[in-house]
């Protein structure tokens, strides 16, 4: 393997765990984007639109765009990579009695809701932003040929209930990843205190709750109006 | 109490082992775990039959010798214990116990359920000698330490080395042990001369020999005999993270 990979066990989680807060930042700020899907005042479909334009033509978020697409590879891979190594290293018998110790649930089982939001990742960009890069097509385009990312949305939230429920779900996966993610990266990078510990904790668990319950609350809200 | 014992049994390092059952009769609730394994063993012997081979030595919960990973958990269903301190009131009358060896790619099998945990002192002499100031006898008081800075490096200096930790971890991580190893003398104004290089070597040591990455699940902590703290983990993390970035010399 090459030498980038081959870092130290500590150092590919802390690259693991900057990448990940760099995209729980990413989230928010996508959420905040996306509520305006939903009727919360009169122009919210401008305001909708005025971000999604500001985030596509912007040359400051053009370059973290660049930064967020790094962050999600490298996270993915070093999740990976570093899944692979855990595995092997238990060494060729595993238990046989399982494994009983009471490690919370999201815990254990973070490298499958990784590859259930990885698995939303190539949905969601094959929907968005292929079509913005012209290699998927849609037939909500404005008359320069620019894509209607708010009709998009909203056309798939209110005819594909199948994809609103797999939206949902997905969503719900993501909650248990972060749910655990939140607090295992500050412990990677050594920020633990007794003070500060337990509240980074319950951020966490706020977070890892009410962001994935705002992103549901939009095809969940489509669903129930229809 | 009459128990049905699902062994692990292994002729040696190279031999495929296999499960094999045990019935034992009229076992107190109140010997250990070790104690009911020798009733097992003399009746084995008694038999002609190879009597199972495990690891034990002080069989009062300091040595960190005695291993198995009962049921599903290292040193069995009790917290904060190892298994010569584990007693048999904790199971039923007529349970099956499933008794394994540690799995970890760095323990290998010696015989039935003793392993190889050599790489953990591996580790802790990579992490190489402490200087001491030599010549007349220094003041007792000449280095003042806080009382809440020695107890927690007394703390981190209760591990036993019993491998327990990788044994529950899902990734048979060593992370608790070696952050044990390198907190009980980064608290330490004795333990300033060398700590960069202590921890850069023995997580590289750690690395080399196969445990696994830390994920943070927490079940070391879990399930420590000596209820050895992650905020261990996350020391060594800082004291790593620091050598790493600013130490100008190459280990
Ligand atoms: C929006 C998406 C995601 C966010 C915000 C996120 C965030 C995080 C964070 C903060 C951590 C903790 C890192 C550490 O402690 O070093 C983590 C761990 C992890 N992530 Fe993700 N992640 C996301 C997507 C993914 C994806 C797509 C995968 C796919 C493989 C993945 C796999 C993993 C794995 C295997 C871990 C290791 C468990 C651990 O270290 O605690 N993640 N994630
Ligand atoms: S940290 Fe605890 S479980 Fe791990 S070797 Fe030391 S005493 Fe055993
Ligand atoms: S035999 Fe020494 S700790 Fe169990």
């Amino acid at each position: 393997m090459i030498k980038q990979i081959t870092f130290s066990s500590i150092t590919k989680k802390v690259i693991m765990s900057l990448a990940g807060l760099f995209l729980i930042v990413f989230l928010l700020v996508h959420l905040g984007i996306n509520l305006f899907l939903l009727p919360l005042t009169e122009n919210h479909r401008e305001i909708f639109e005025l971000a999604a334009n500001f985030m596509a033509t912007n040359p400051l978020i053009k370059i973290m765009e660049i930064f967020l697409f790094g962050g999600f590879i490298i996270h993915i891979i070093y999740g990976i990579v570093v899944q692979l190594q855990n595995w092997a290293s238990r060494g060729n018998i595993g238990y046989k009695s399982g494994n009983k110790t009471k490690a919370s649930l999201s815990s254990r089982y973070m490298i499958y809701t990784g590859i259930l939001v990885l698995l939303f990742l190539a949905m969601h960009i094959y929907q968005f932003y292929f079509i913005k890069l012209g290699l998927n097509s849609s037939v909500f385009m404005d008359e320069h040929g620019h894509p209607l990312f708010y009709d998009i949305a909203i056309n798939l939230f209110t005819t594909q209930p199948a994809y609103s429920i797999l939206y949902i779900v997905l969503f719900v996966f993501l909650g248990f990843h972060l749910n655990h993610a939140f607090q295992s990266a500050f412990q990677t990078l050594g920020w633990e205190h007794p003070k500060y510990t337990p509240c980074i904790k319950t951020l966490g668990l706020v977070y890892a709750i009410v962001v994935p319950l705002g992103f549901i609350i939009i095809p969940l809200y489509f669903l129930i109006m229809k | 109490m009459d128990l049905t014992l699902k062994i692990w049994r292994q002729e040696n390092a190279q031999a495929k082992g296999e499960f094999k059952n045990y019935q034992v009769k009229g076992v107190s609730k109140d010997s250990s775990f070790l104690e009911m394994l020798d009733v097992l063993n003399e009746s084995l012997v008694d038999k002609i039959e190879s009597p199972v081979c495990f690891d034990h030595d002080c069989r009062e919960g300091i040595c960190g010798m005695c291993s198995l990973y009962i049921n599903g958990r290292p040193h069995g269903p009790d917290d904060a214990i190892t298994t010569c301190q584990l007693h048999m009131r904790k199971f039923k009358n007529g349970e099956t116990i499933t008794v394994e060896p540690w799995r970890a790619k760095p323990f290998p099998v010696i015989k039935d359920l003793v392993v190889d945990r050599s790489a953990l002192d591996e580790i802790i002499q990579s992490g190489g000698y402490t200087s001491a100031s030599t010549g007349g006898v220094p003041d007792a008081n000449a280095i003042l330490i806080s009382k809440y800075d020695s107890d927690l490096a007394m703390d981190a200096a209760s591990c036993i080395g019993c491998g327990a930790c990788v044994a529950a971890c899902k990734n048979a991580s060593a992370m608790l042990f070696v952050s044990a190893k390198v907190s009980q003398f980064a608290l330490l104004p004795q333990g300033q001369v060398e700590k960069e290089r202590r921890v850069q070597k023995m997580v590289a040591k750690m690395d080399e020999l196969g445990f696994g990455n830390c994920t943070n699940t927490y079940a070391c902590e879990m399930e420590c005999p000596k209820e050895i703290s992650v905020s261990n983990i996350a020391r060594m993390n800082r004291e790593f993270l620091g050598a790493k970035l600013f130490s100008r010399e190459t280990v």
